[in-house]
């Protein structure tokens, strides 16, 4: 594991950032407005970077592929959402069918 | 801040309280995976409190865990919450409190608290849901990372619960009504493919970024600029999609 000083400087960079964020677009908002294609453009990417994170995390472990039933889980859970179930039953979703799959011996 | 009680209908409390419960089951996930991934209890401990927000979390441990600098690892976590400043721009004046009352009322600011405000008629209303998701996940978070932590230091294999597959799973959860949108989806799915394309080359957090070349396909998009529509209120809007 890396040295303790540099986890904690770490986590200070990103702690001091993430609450500059919530606190700039508080600020800013009673001084500019955005024009509303940039905010949405804005908006996408946010989208664009979550989903790259779902599927990175879903698809992938280190700089491989992760095994099948961790993106099966997920998979599951995707259909869910679009059918529109409970937030919670697509969450829980996702680790019983992983945890089944792996029990089932399907890595 | 005992007003909150009676300013909301059960409805949206019990709504909260659900939103709350699934965040501390990732939390509990989240403490799992990091003590499991060699970190000590204080690393997953420190963070939920200080940057609450979880999938920058988990993309630090991510990184961290695969080799890369923590310093690399907190730029792409903040890459990952520069969505809390169009949130900040949505949010109505006075939400997060007024004056000094707003320093902690900027902290508990994430995807739920933000969500649930804005759900609400009135700037009262706004203000309650707000504080109440906030300090529920503020509860909720480093209660399950600390709990989870626990138990993933006694389980000798997590892996076996799925927990990993519940983080996707979440954020997904977050964003499907987005990809509901065809020129999205699009641009969401060419973004996809990028990282996962990238992921055999690059080191850990660079993939995700790389797949914001996928915004591009929007902006030539002529759809982009006539699609806007009219009587859409921009801070909804703005909201609805970052989540």
């Amino acid at each position: 594991m890396k040295d303790n000083a540099l986890i904690v400087a770490g986590i200070a960079t990103l702690a001091a950032g993430t609450y500059a964020f919530r606190l700039s677009g508080q600020l800013l908002r009673a001084r500019i407005t955005f024009p509303p294609r940039v905010t949405r453009l804005l908006e996408a990417a946010a989208v664009i970077l979550l989903a790259a994170l779902v599927a990175t995390t879903a698809l992938t472990e280190g700089h491989g592929f992760s095994g099948f039933a961790r993106p099966a889980g997920v998979l599951v859970a995707g259909v869910l959402a679009w059918r529109k179930a409970p937030f919670l039953v697509v969450v829980l979703a996702a680790a019983a069918v992983t945890a089944v799959l792996r029990l089932l011996g399907v890595s | 801040m005992r007003s909150i009680w009676r300013t909301l209908d059960r409805g949206v409390l019990a709504d909260i309280g659900l939103a709350c419960l699934a965040v501390f089951l990732i939390g509990l996930s989240y403490g799992a995976i990091a003590v499991a991934s060699g970190f000590p209890l204080w690393v997953p401990a420190a963070q939920s409190v200080l940057v609450l927000a979880g999938a920058s979390e988990f993309l630090f441990i991510g990184i961290v865990a695969a080799g890369g600098s923590p310093i690399a690892a907190a730029l792409a976590g903040l890459l990952v919450n520069s969505r809390h400043l169009p949130y900040g721009l949505a949010l109505p004046p006075g939400v997060t409190g007024r004056r000094w009352g707003r320093l902690p009322g900027t902290h508990v600011m994430n995807d739920e608290s933000v969500v649930f405000a804005l759900a609400q008629p009135d700037l009262r209303r706004k203000r309650a849901a707000y504080w109440a998701c906030g300090l529920g996940v503020l509860a909720c978070w480093p209660g399950g990372a600390v709990i989870g932590g626990l138990i993933g230091s006694a389980v000798h294999d997590t892996s076996a619960f799925g927990l990993d597959a519940m983080f996707p799973a979440v954020i997904l959860a977050l964003i499907v009504k987005d990809l509901r949108d065809a020129r999205t989806l699009r641009a969401v799915l060419t973004g996809a493919a990028i990282a996962l394309a990238a992921t055999p080359f690059l080191p850990a957090g660079l993939p995700v970024l790389l797949a914001l070349a996928a915004v591009l396909l929007l902006v030539r998009a002529p759809a982009t600029v006539a699609g806007t529509s009219p009587d859409e209120e921009p801070a909804v809007a703005q909201v609805r999609t970052a989540r």
